[in-house]
Formats: C-alpha cells, sequence, structure tokens
C-alpha cells in the first residue's frame, strides 16, 4: 500500500538531507562559506533548485539557504493507522530530496570526488557525473525529430549480466536514452555491461552517471533544463516546468533490484516531474493517475516485459523500422567507433576508390528491392577469404536507383546525406564522410554474426524506403567492387556532384517563391518557428531548404510546410508578408513576424538547439559568434552556456540570436546589419572549420584577408584586448557605421 | 413515510453516547429535543408550505384534497405563491444567518488589519494574497496589514452595495457567470438581496411562484457566493487555513477530572480567543486551584468544526448533542454565540451545575449569564468566561460521560486537496478528475446540513455516506453532517475499507479517508471553490452542472440549509433533502424547483423523504452526469482508460491542444 512508500520516502528524505547538510559542511569546512561553485558548463546555477525556487545558487553559503528550503519540505512519517494523508507529503519530501541530492553532489564536486572514477575490473572508469548544457543543445535535434523519443533513468541491478545486456540493448533499439546509476550491494547496471564489453557513452545512449542512487539527480537536472532551455519556461515557475517535463520530456524510471528508502524518495521527487518508476520487484503500486500521466508506480517482474511496460505507463509512442540484417540495428549504435585491427571489410578512405550515389531512374528501369554485388571472380574470391585478422580492402561504388512519381533530382543530395546515419546504424557497421570521400569498416563481430557486404544493400533499401515513402516508389542498390568499374561509376557520380554544387549556388531567395518552415521543435520549443530559405538555413544546421522541401513531399502535413513568400516588405532585412502571417500564426500570436537579414530588428528566435549563437559586441561596433562546444570565455564575458540561456525558448532577443554553422558564409548573413564584415570575434576551431569558404566570401564582400582580422580566444578572450586587435588589424567593423 | 409510522415513532439516535444519554434524560424525566419531538408533532398545514400568515386576514390554510387550485387565500394568493413566498423567506433568513457571520469575521478583520486590537493577527498570509488577487489589489511592497485593510474594505462593500456585483462572483467560471447574468441572478449587495425578498414577499408585492423563487436564488448566491465565501476565507486569513489534523468527535470527549468548556455556535472569533484562553498557563493555574487537573476545551456544532479544523480541537459533536452534554454533569459552562441554540438548553441546565453564557449582543436567552463579545477585548472576555467556568468547578456533582470514542482526520480545505493531490509544486485537481474519469470515482457528494430529531439521529447521514462509498462515490461533508461520520469513526482512513475498489485505490495512494471533512456549514462555499476548481481543471465539461456531483442534506431543519440548497442549486448541483418537504402542498412550486431550474441553471433541488430514494436519485443522477460527459459507465472494479501514446507529432500540437482538454493523457 501507498503508506509503506510514503513512509519510506519520508525517511529517505530525511536521511539525504542530513548527508547534504554533512557534506555541504565538509565543502564549507575546506572552501569557506564564500566559495563560487558552478557544475562544469551550465547557465543554470543548480538547475533543479533554480527551476523550483529562482533561488541562483552560486556560493557554498547560498546551498545552505537552498538546503534550508528543502528542510521546509520535510513531514513527519505517516502514522502506522489513524494517519494523515501523505501523498503531497511525499512529493514534496521527493522535492525536498532532489535538492538535498542536488547540494549533496555539488559539495562533492567541491571536495573533488565527482564524477565519480571507480575501479572496475581492474581499470580506472570515469562516470559521466554531471550533464553539461553543451550535451543538451547537441541533442537538441534528436530530441525533437523521434530519434530520441525517450529518457529511461536505470536504478540498480539487474538479477544477471546477460538482463542487464538484454534491457539495454532493447532500450538501444527503440532509440531510448538510458542513464545508468545506483548499485545494489557495490553491483550495478553499469559493471554488468561492462564485464560483457558494452560499449558505454553517450554515443551508445547508455550514460553511467554515477555509482549512487543519488547520481540520478543529473538526468533530473538535465530535464529540467529542457523546460528552461527549449520551453522558454523561468526558473522559480516550478509548475510550469514539471508540467512541461510530464506533457513533453518521455522519461521514466526503471528500479532493478530492492527498493531502498532513498530510491523511494528519489523516485517521488521523479513523480513530480511526470516521470513514472517501473520496478522489476513486487512493490506496492500507485495506479491512479494525475501526477504523472498515467501509473505512478508499477511493478513488473518479467524482465522480457519490462521495456515495454516503462514505454507504455510513460504513454510513449516509438515507430522503429525493422532492419533485415543480423546486427543490432539503432541510432545507439551510429557513434561507435571500429578500430583498424578489429575490421574484416574496409571500403574507401583514400585507401582505395570509393563512392557513394543517389540517382533518379525511370519506374520502368528499376527492379525493386533487387540489390546486387557486382563483383570479378577476383574480387569475389578475395571476399571469400576475409576472416578475423586478414582486413580485406575493396573500391565501392555504392549506387541507388530510386524511382518514383514525386521523386526530383533535387532531393538525390536529400536522400544521400541519409546514407551516413543508415549505414551507422548497424552495430558493428561504421561510416563517415559522403559523395566520393566517404569510408566504411564492417567489424569482425559483425561478420561473425553474419554481415555479409550485400547486408549494407539491405540497409540501404528498407531505409530509404520506410524513410521516404511519399517520393521514393522502387529502389535497388548496386555495389560495385571491382576497381576499374569503381572508377568509372565514380566520374559520371562526380559529374552529377559538381552539377548539383552549381545547382545549389544558383539558388537565392530572390529565386524562389516559396520557403519552408520547420515546426519541429515545437514538441519543445511550442512558440518557436524555422523559416529556412535558400540562403538561410535552419539553426540547428541539419534541414537546408532543400531538406525541408523534401520532407515536406514526404509527409505534406509533418512539421515543414511551404510558406508562400508573397509581397516584399523589407528587401534589405529580408521581410515578406507571406512570412509574417505564417509566423504569427504559427507562433501561436507570439510573434508578428521576423527579419530574415537581421540580428537587431525582430530577428528570427531559437528553440535551443542552435548550433551557433551571433551576439552584438557594441564597443566593437560589430557581432562576436561562438558555436556550440566552444566552452571557453567570450568577450561579452558569457560562455556559450550563459548566452544559450537569454536565446533560446521561442523568444525575440534584438541583438542576439541562434544560427546554423553554415548561415556565417551565406551571402545573406545579417546582411541587414553590416553582413560578414560585421564579425570581431568567433573561436578558432569555427574559423578554421569555415575556413575556405570564410575567403571566398570575404573576397567577395571586397576584403580580402579578412579572415585574419577576426579575433579569436588565442588572440583575446575579453574586450579590450580584442578591441587592440581589431584596431591594430584595421577591422572594417569599427569604421562601419554604428550599429545601434 | 406513512401517518402510521410517525405517530409509534420515538425519537433516538445511532449514536451510542446519545442513546445512553436519551435513556438517562428519560430516567429522569428530561425534556429534550427528542422527547418533545414525540409529543409535538409538525404543524401539518405548515410543514407543507400550505399557510400563509404574513398579513393578518388570516393566516389562511391552502390545504385541499381538491388539489392545488382549489383554494386560495383571501386575498386571492394561490397555494403555489403561498409556498414560494414561504419558502423564499426562510431563503432570505438562512441568507441572513451565513451573511451577518460573516459580516463580523470581516470586521474582526479590518479591526486587526487597523490594529485596534492585538488579540487577532493575519495568521495565513498565503490565503491573503490569493484572496486578494481575486478582486486584482495590487500587493506589491504593502505590509500584510495594508492588503487585509484593502482586502476586508473591498469585501464589506458587498454588504451594503446596492449596485452592482458581489465579489467573489467573479471566482465562479465564466460559463456560470454568463448564465448567472442572462438570468439576472448576480446579487448587488447582500443586505439589499435579503431585503429585497422580504419585501418582494410580503403582502401584496410579487405573487409569480417563479420570479419569487429566482429572486430566492439572487438572494441566496449572496450567500454562497459572498456571504458564506467570506465567512470561510476571512476565517482562514485570521485563523489560518485547515489542513489535516486527528481529533474525536463524540459526547465522551469531556473530561472527569478537568474543567469542561463547551463552546457552541458557529461564529470562530470568540472561540478562537478561548482557545488561546483555554491553553493559558495562568488559566490552567487557576483551574487546579479550584480542584480541576486542567481545562478541557469542548466544541460543539459549527462552533466547534472551526476549531476542530484549526487546532484539533475535540468535539461533543453537532446540533442535536447540546443538550445531551448538559446531562453528562460534566459541563461547567456551555458558551454560545449565534445559530441552532436551542433555548431549552437554558431549561437543562437549571437541573446541573453548567453555567449557560450567551456572549452575542444578537443572541441572548433568559436565563443565561450574558458576558458580551466584543472583538475589541476579546482575549479579556474569554478569560473572564473560562475563569466563570473554572469557579464552577467544585459545583460539579454526578458525572456521566459516555464512553465511546472515535477518532477523526478532518481539515479538508479545498487549498489542502489541491496539495495533497500533487504537493507544493504540482497541487491540482487533475488526479482527482482522471479518476473521476476513469471510472475509480463514480463521482462525488456532498453531504451536509444538519440533524432533525424528526429521523434517528446521524441515521440517514450513515446510511447514505456508506452506500455511497461502497460505489466508488467520494463523499465530502460539512456541519452536522460531518459530526455524524465524525462521530461513527468514518473520517479515519481506515474506512477505505468500506470504500468500492476504484475510490480506495484513490484513497490509498493519497492517503485520505473516502469521506472528507470540509469544515462547518459556512463552509460549503469550500465546496464551491472545490467544484469550480475541477470544472477549470478541465475533462469533465466546463461548468459544475457538468460534474456527475450530487448536494444531500437528509436530515435538515434550518433555514441556513435551505438558503445553501439554493445557491448550490443556483451554482449548478442537483440537490437532495430528506425528512419533510416545505413545498410538498404545491406541485407547481415542486416542478418550478425541478424541472424549470434544471432547465434554467442546470441545477435542481428535490425533497425525498426515503433513504433507499434519495440513494438511487443520486447514484442515478451522476450516472446520468457521467453518460453527458460520454465518460466510461460506471461498473464496480473495471476502470481505467484507453492510453494515448504519444508520438513526436502529437507532442508538436499539444500547444494547440492546451486548452482543448482530452481527458486523461491529455494536459
Amino acid at each position: 500500500m501507498s503508506r509503506h512508500i510514503a513512509a519510506a520516502a519520508i525517511r529517505g528524505s530525511h536521511k539525504i538531507a542530513a548527508e547534504a547538510a554533512e557534506a555541504l559542511n565538509m565543502a564549507i569546512a575546506a572552501k569557506g562559506d564564500d566559495y563560487r561553485f558552478e557544475f562544469p558548463d551550465t547557465a543554470f546555477y543548480l538547475p533543479h533548485i533554480f527551476g523550483m525556487t529562482g533561488m541562483k545558487v552560486e556560493t557554498l553559503g547560498q546551498m545552505k539557504d537552498a538546503l534550508d528550503y528543502a528542510k521546509g519540505m520535510l513531514s513527519a512519517e505517516p502514522a502506522q493507522e489513524e494517519y494523515l494523508p501523505y501523498l503531497g507529503e511525499t512529493l514534496d519530501a521527493g522535492q525536498a530530496t532532489l535538492f538535498a541530492e542536488e547540494i549533496l553532489l555539488a559539495s562533492r564536486y567541491v571536495l573533488g570526488l565527482e564524477p565519480v572514477v571507480e575501479k572496475i575490473d581492474g581499470s580506472d572508469f570515469t562516470y559521466n557525473g554531471f550533464i553539461s548544457d553543451t550535451i543538451l543543445r547537441d541533442l537538441g535535434i534528436q530530441l525533437v525529430d523521434g530519434s530520441m523519443p525517450g529518457f529511461a533513468v536505470i536504478i540498480g541491478k539487474a538479477p544477471t549480466d546477460e538482463i542487464a545486456v538484454e534491457i539495454c540493448r532493447d532500450l538501444q533499439q527503440r532509440n531510448i536514452l538510458t542513464f545508468l546509476c545506483g548499485n545494489v550491494d557495490g553491483d550495478s547496471v553499469t559493471k554488468q555491461l561492462l564485464r560483457k564489453g558494452v560499449d558505454l557513452g553517450w554515443d551508445a545512449r547508455l550514460v553511467a552517471l554515477g555509482p549512487e542512487t543519488y547520481h540520478a539527480l543529473y538526468a533530473g537536472d538535465w530535464a529540467c533544463r529542457g523546460a528552461l532551455t527549449f520551453g522558454g519556461k523561468k526558473g522559480g515557475d516550478a509548475l510550469s516546468v514539471l508540467k512541461y517535463n510530464k506533457d513533453r520530456i518521455f522519461a521514466f524510471a526503471m528500479v532493478l533490484g530492492p527498493m531502498n528508502d532513498l530510491i523511494w524518495s528519489t523516485g517521488a521527487g521523479a513523480i513530480t516531474y511526470g516521470f513514472p518508476a517501473i520496478c522489476d520487484t513486487e512493490v506496492p503500486e500507485i495506479r491512479p493517475t494525475g501526477v504523472c500521466t498515467y501509473e505512478h508506480v508499477v511493478s513488473q517482474t518479467d524482465h522480457k516485459k519490462l521495456v515495454d511496460t516503462c514505454i507504455e505507463t510513460r504513454g510513449l509512442k516509438i515507430t522503429i523500422t525493422k532492419v533485415p540484417v543480423p546486427v543490432a540495428y539503432g541510432p545507439a549504435f551510429e557513434g561507435e567507433r571500429i578500430r583498424k585491427e578489429d575490421t574484416v571489410f574496409e571500403f574507401g578512405g583514400q585507401k582505395t576508390t570509393s563512392f557513394e550515389w543517389v540517382t533518379t531512374k525511370e519506374l520502368s528501369e528499376i527492379e525493386d528491392g533487387r540489390i546486387e554485388v557486382i563483383a570479378s571472380a577476383e574480387t569475389l574470391a578475395k571476399i571469400e577469404s576475409a576472416a578475423p585478422g586478414n582486413t580485406v580492402r575493396l573500391p565501392m561504388g555504392l549506387v541507388i536507383d530510386v524511382a518514383g512519381r514525386k521523386m526530383n533530382p533535387d532531393f538525390e543530395p536529400v536522400i544521400e546525406r541519409k546514407l551516413h546515419d543508415y549505414v551507422n546504424c548497424a552495430q558493428g557497421v561504421w561510416h563517415m564522410g559522403q559523395r566520393d570521400v566517404n569510408w566504411m569498416r564492417i567489424s569482425q563481430q559483425a561478420f561473425g554474426d553474419g554481415f555479409r557486404i550485400k547486408h549494407l544493400g539491405d540497409i540501404v533499401y528498407v531505409m530509404v524506403k520506410n524513410k521516404f515513402p511519399a517520393i521514393v516508389d522502387k529502389v535497388q542498390v548496386k555495389l560495385y567492387l571491382d576497381d576499374d568499374k569503381v572508377k568509372e561509376m565514380q566520374e559520371q557520380a562526380r559529374a552529377v556532384y559538381k552539377a548539383r554544387n552549381e545547382r545549389v549556388a544558383s539558388l537565392t531567395d530572390e529565386t524562389v517563391d516559396t520557403f519552408y518552415s520547420c515546426l519541429l521543435c515545437q514538441s519543445f520549443a511550442p512558440n518557436h518557428v524555422c523559416v529556412i530559405s535558400p540562403e538561410r538555413l535552419g539553426l540547428c544546421g541539419a534541414y537546408n531548404w532543400l531538406d525541408a522541401r523534401a520532407a515536406y513531399e514526404i509527409d505534406p502535413t509533418g512539421p515543414n510546410q511551404p510558406v508562400a513568400k508573397g509581397e516584399c516588405t523589407d528587401p534589405v532585412k529580408g521581410r515578406w508578408k507571406g512570412v509574417d502571417g505564417y509566423v504569427f500564426q504559427t507562433s501561436h500570436q507570439t510573434l508578428e513576424g521576423f527579419s530574415a537579414y537581421s540580428i537587431m530588428d525582430a530577428p528570427m528566435t531559437s528553440c535551443g538547439c542552435f548550433e551557433c549563437i551571433v551576439a552584438l559586441v557594441p564597443e566593437a561596433n560589430g557581432f562576436m559568434i561562438v558555436n556550440r562546444g566552444y566552452t571557453g570565455m567570450t568577450p561579452i564575458g558569457m560562455k556559450f552556456s550563459t548566452l544559450a540561456g537569454t536565446v533560446g525558448g521561442g523568444v525575440q532577443a534584438p541583438g542576439f540570436g541562434g544560427i546554423g554553422k553554415y548561415f556565417i558564409t551565406s551571402r545573406k548573413f545579417l546582411s541587414a546589419d553590416g553582413g560578414l564584415k560585421r564579425v570581431v570575434w568567433m573561436p578558432k576551431s569555427l574559423k578554421e572549420a569555415l575556413r575556405e569558404d570564410l575567403i571566398r566570401r570575404s573576397e567577395e564582400e571586397g576584403v580580402p584577408g579578412f579572415i585574419d582580422m577576426i579575433c579569436d580566444e588565442t588572440i583575446a578572450e575579453d574586450s579590450e584586448k580584442m578591441l587592440e586587435f581589431l584596431s591594430e588589424k584595421g577591422h572594417p567593423a569599427l569604421t562601419m557605421e554604428s550599429i545601434l | 413515510m406513512s401517518e402510521e409510522k410517525k405517530e409509534k415513532r420515538k425519537a433516538s439516535s445511532i449514536d451510542p453516547c446519545a442513546v445512553d444519554l436519551l435513556k438517562y434524560a428519560e430516567e429522569c424525566s428530561i425534556q429534550t429535543a427528542f422527547s418533545r419531538s414525540d409529543s409535538l408533532k409538525p404543524c401539518p398545514i405548515g410543514a407543507e408550505g400550505a399557510c400563509c400568515k404574513i398579513c393578518a386576514m388570516g393566516p389562511c390554510r391552502l390545504k385541499s384534497k381538491d388539489g392545488e387550485d382549489a383554494l386560495k387565500g383571501v386575498c386571492g394568493a394561490s397555494l403555489a405563491t403561498v409556498t414560494a413566498r414561504n419558502i423564499a423567506r426562510m431563503v432570505a433568513g438562512g441568507t441572513a444567518a451565513h451573511s451577518d457571520h460573516a459580516r463580523d469575521v470581516a470586521n474582526t478583520l479590518l479591526a486587526a488589519a487597523e490594529e485596534h486590537t492585538k488579540d487577532y493577527q493575519i495568521k495565513d498570509v498565503e490565503k491573503l494574497l490569493a484572496v486578494a488577487s481575486n478582486f486584482g489589489i495590487d500587493t506589491s511592497g504593502k505590509t500584510k496589514n495594508e492588503v487585509a485593510k484593502e482586502v476586508a474594505e473591498f469585501v464589506l462593500k458587498d454588504f451594503g452595495q446596492q449596485k452592482g456585483e458581489v465579489s467573489f462572483i467573479r471566482t465562479a467560471t465564466k460559463k456560470r457567470q454568463d448564465l448567472w447574468r442572462e438570468h439576472k441572478l448576480v446579487p448587488r449587495g447582500v443586505d439589499r438581496e435579503v431585503c429585497e425578498l422580504m419585501h418582494r414577499t410580503t403582502m401584496g408585492v410579487d405573487t409569480d411562484p417563479e420570479d419569487i423563487l429566482d429572486a430566492a436564488l439572487r438572494t441566496s448566491l449572496a450567500d454562497g457566493w459572498s456571504g458564506s465565501r467570506i465567512g470561510t476565507d476571512f476565517s482562514d486569513i485570521l485563523f489560518g487555513t485547515p489542513k489535516p489534523i486527528k481529533s474525536e468527535d463524540s459526547l465522551g470527549a469531556f473530561q472527569k477530572k478537568h474543567v469542561n468548556i463547551v463552546v457552541h455556535g458557529h461564529e470562530p472569533t470568540l472561540s478562537e480567543m478561548i482557545v488561546v484562553a483555554s491553553e493559558m498557563p495562568e488559566l490552567i493555574d487557576y483551574a487546579k486551584s479550584k480542584g480541576a487537573e486542567g481545562i478541557n476545551l469542548v466544541g460543539m456544532c459549527c462552533t466547534s468544526n472551526e476549531i476542530l479544523l484549526r487546532h484539533g480541537i475535540k468535539s461533543a459533536g453537532g446540533f442535536l448533542n447540546q443538550e445531551l452534554g448538559i446531562l453528562t454533569g460534566a459541563v461547567e459552562a456551555m458558551v454560545v454565540d449565534v445559530q441552532c441554540i436551542m433555548p431549552a438548553i437554558a431549561d437543562v441546565v437549571k437541573g446541573f451545575h453548567t453555567k449557560l453564557v450567551t456572549t452575542s449582543p444578537k443572541g441572548r436567552i433568559p436565563g443565561a449569564e450574558h458576558i458580551e463579545f466584543d472583538e475589541l477585548h476579546a482575549l479579556d472576555v474569554a478569560k473572564k468566561i473560562v475563569r466563570l467556568a473554572c469557579d464552577n468547578f467544585p459545583n460539579r456533582k454526578d458525572t456521566r460521560i459516555p464512553d465511546y470514542g472515535k477518532t477523526m482526520i478532518a481539515g479538508f480545505s479545498h487549498e489542502y486537496i489541491k496539495y495533497m493531490q500533487g504537493g507544493r509544486f504540482r497541487g491540482s485537481f487533475r488526479p482527482l478528475n482522471d479518476a473521476i474519469i476513469s471510472g475509480r470515482i463514480r463521482g462525488l457528494a456532498g453531504i451536509v446540513g444538519c440533524n432533525n430529531p424528526r429521523v434517528d439521529q446521524d441515521s440517514l447521514h450513515d446510511y447514505l455516506v456508506r452506500e455511497l462509498i461502497a460505489n466508488d462515490v467520494l463523499v465530502v461533508q460539512t456541519g452536522c453532517g460531518a459530526h455524524a461520520s465524525a462521530k461513527s469513526g468514518l473520517l479515519r482512513p481506515e474506512t477505505m475499507e468500506l470504500a468500492g475498489p476504484g475510490l480506495r485505490e484513490v484513497c490509498e495512494a493519497i492517503g485520505i479517508p473516502p469521506v472528507l471533512h470540509m469544515g462547518s456549514c459556512v463552509d460549503n462555499s469550500r465546496i464551491l471553490t472545490v467544484l469550480t476548481a475541477v470544472a477549470q481543471e478541465g475533462g469533465l465539461g466546463d461548468d459544475i452542472s457538468d460534474i456527475p456531483v450530487v448536494g444531500i442534506a437528509p436530515e435538515w431543519m434550518s433555514e441556513k440549509a435551505l438558503a445553501i440548497a439554493f445557491y448550490a442549486v443556483a451554482s449548478g448541483l442537483y440537490v437532495i433533502f430528506g425528512v419533510e418537504s416545505p413545498i410538498a402542498a404545491s406541485p407547481t412550486v415542486q416542478k418550478i424547483m425541478s424541472e424549470g431550474w434544471e432547465k434554467k441553471v442546470g441545477g435542481k433541488l428535490e425533497f425525498i423523504p426515503g433513504k433507499e430514494e434519495m440513494l438511487a436519485a443520486t447514484l442515478a443522477h451522476i450516472d446520468k452526469k457521467r453518460e453527458a460527459l460520454k465518460l466510461r459507465k460506471y461498473e464496480k472494479g473495471k476502470f481505467g482508460v484507453e492510453k494515448v501514446l504519444m508520438s513526436m507529432a502529437d507532442r508538436r500540437k499539444l500547444e494547440e491542444a492546451a486548452h482543448a482538454h482530452k481527458g486523461v493523457g491529455g494536459v
């Protein structure tokens, strides 16, 4: 019965609050009340506490206040009989536990105890610890496009190592991001997976947060920031933050092994977020709904049904495409690396001739589903000789013939760019690059499981047919493996690549009358709208105009919709009646419209998963750009994560904006505000990544050598030094018309 | 009930304490309301509403075997007019009672805010701010006393206001407000509506029964959405908003070795001070100096509910226990203020050492000692009363304190009901609505109102509560109805064992009894607030009249009960009254108040004497509302909803769907 849970949770909250107080006292004894602390790479203080109360905890002394607040939420355990009601009190205790856990973990960071490093099977294993803002934003697009539809927090240990692997594989195949924490007598799912040689990490979507139950708080912290970054919720508006999570963040806790007071208490905190707990032991259930969308606590002792029960309890719908290959398939395997010595087959990578090419044919020219390996007897013999320890390197011409009534050659590159993801999702298969600089490996493990070269064709066939059903009716795949034939076909493909480049270059905002919207992120940022034009790609970098157009053809009622430009009301700032009208409607009347080419006047909003942030630097009369992943300081005194906090959530903030990386080298880049010449600072890595295009564009702008006038962190991280550098270089922004 | 049965009936109780003491009264030939009700039958003309005595041409008795239209009054008034006027005047009386109570509380709040008294302070700032925000009062940068002053002044206008709308109307659902405005049912001012209703129903003014009853509805709304609401909210601001607390309710609440003081009546202002005084060391020492071990304060009737909910002060039961309490011989003083005080107690105390103390300038009883209460010297008055009780302790003779005691959990304010469903951050009515939608909870019932010696004390309350919870109906109670359940132990969480399986799951999840004690009879306003919140939470229509809920006063006797019934109906509830029907004489009036009102305001009032019939009508109405909402048909033990599994596309549409609720799993 629930009273049992309430009593345990409330006991747990008292205990963890005492533990937090003890750890905090130790931290204060070591560093003093005024010691400033922030978790690595976050702009949200202690994120959970900030989300719930708005308290900006920056010092150890302030943590004492936050802990006092938490203690105010503690109540007495309910009596055995004739008890007072306990649900509200239990949920408060759960919240108090999350507060206490956050303070405990912060104190542990101060004391150098986090992230935990533990000796596991003889070698040091470092847990993930706190999850940075950068990771949250990196995953942005996956959070919204369905490729990462939910999150599991596994606490404890499975009955056997095999069951631990099965559960995690099941979660991986359903694209669920899984966090691991807790232990049962020192053993845990983390250790079970490591013993079984399962790769852990963000790429594998299996992230070990720490060995204790309280490390689950890192996942809660992350969820809380989802509401603050993507949802535009304000710290202190606890109800909105929690409701956002209930409605939009599909997380759940899976508890493996016996329950204890702290697990119940942490679980009670999770329930306030709308995250239910599914346990693999006989526990009292809480089935009436309301705080969570469905049941709050569910018991499922059949491990084969556990993942299904979790997904159903959270109300999550997951559609996965079954690919007929003898290895596991899913985005969780996308990031795995295959070392040279584990490779059985290798294609391309500058070692052999190789390319991949999607080309449109007539319907009659294609035999749907035909996968052809085209190789000479000699090549086939070479393939036969493949065995562990004997890596076979072959040329590869991967040619995908597609046909469909609505197929359009403009969609070829859209499909082609997806090949990377499709091939990579197979466990034991690795892909890099594109076009004629692609590179593939097949691992010994995959080969041992029965994976053969032909299976590459199967993957591509099934995925292209499934992902582009509206434009592709027939697909056939040819895998050319003989060098002369590959070279011959590569020439044909190269001619097409070139033509495509010219086509893309000729596409301008003026030459089309329709832009495309992207509302993909409205699942997280309800009022944010992207409008994608040929010369301004989506701020996440994942969608350009052609992608959006293809996406519309594939799913005419989906998140990418055509937006008729309509009458141009301001060619300089980039405003059109049709665009403004569309933005007004789809932002749910929160925006009157926006300027495509200005960041100073009604700029486009951001969801939160932008690749870069542009920010005004008034003293330099220009802009700086900082990319996600750059964690250092910038000349305006804010790190990426702090800046990002002010830009996301679908709010217009003149002077600040999120953009896709390649917009920087577009001719329309802030053209109304002075364009590329206004850029005064960007991280060196970004400058290098864009080097060629930046040089080309600066020549077009009539400032050759401009790239060397852009300051970076190796020259200055503060405004004063940057200005010195800019004047020394004669940066054009300094003499341009005042931007304000 | 047939005439034959009535004659044989002997008034009794299902409360064993009451039974013991009634036996004692009979042995000693002490008259009580129970015995008097046996010997004094109700006037058969007046009981049915057929007696008109508003002028000296009558009284006219308009009862005829030949039907409603057979007789007219001397002035020509029809039976329907007379019946409507009679019940309307009772509503005026009830509204006046609640609202005058509220006026005293509001004046006390103002006095506290203006610091004219040190005895009262603003205890619940959170509630004060919540009330202020109802009225759009800007509270930023103001002290709590400044805000309280503004709030008190804002609301005090309600009483004497001539035009406009009383304050709390704006807290109803939008749909309900529009409906009231459409039918001109919005009260302009409390005093004006009461005054006008008395005028309207005097000789030779309004004789259209429907028009009279509309005016009565409007007047009652001045009770439910002003008077009673002020009574509740302002008492919460001054004395704290109730949250669950454990206590006892029994005539066994008196203590043999303590000075027993009973506070009986309705207003919390004096009783709060007596609570303070009874806990003062100097007075406890004083009690000891008189040979007692201490002071035992016990509440009775709705005064009891006020101090029970806020302080856990034990209760000796409701209205019908007032004489019985004295019979224990253990009461040093019975302190009364207003409403439901039987003058009989002045006679009963004559045989005992008990001092009867009247305190209200509005309510004196011949034979009682009068110590007048005034809010500016409240604590001094309270101390004086406690001293008087202590002084009386040495006069105590034999005692017969019954030995049956039941614990209870009381204190379910609407604020706590919200809190208990999600804690401080997630508190809402979502779980309750979900439970109704999924069929765990079939519906809601408010079982409220008085005791009446014309039926066995508590018997109908008890029957209905037990039957309804067994049928998965969540019950809320106030007033003497709550005392009935408290005394029989139904307000303990263990009562969930008696509940249907769905209701039981909900009770277990939250840790509540299936019967929630929400306060005094003035606190029926809390029920309106809860129902408004349920309507606004979504999934159960968009107004109170859509919710599967019934209000029942099975053992009613007071005019106040009728005022409550009328405002509940005007707010959209189906209300069932037991005992006698004051409109039995006129089928026309009955029709207006059932079919007519259901069409007009979505609620209706029916008088149903039999308990099985009351139960059947309640369940039928709940099921009817469930069906109208297209909820799953209630089946005991079968509940749940089809889960909506959310894809990414579904999630993107959340914002658009945010205002169109789709039931469980929605937003």
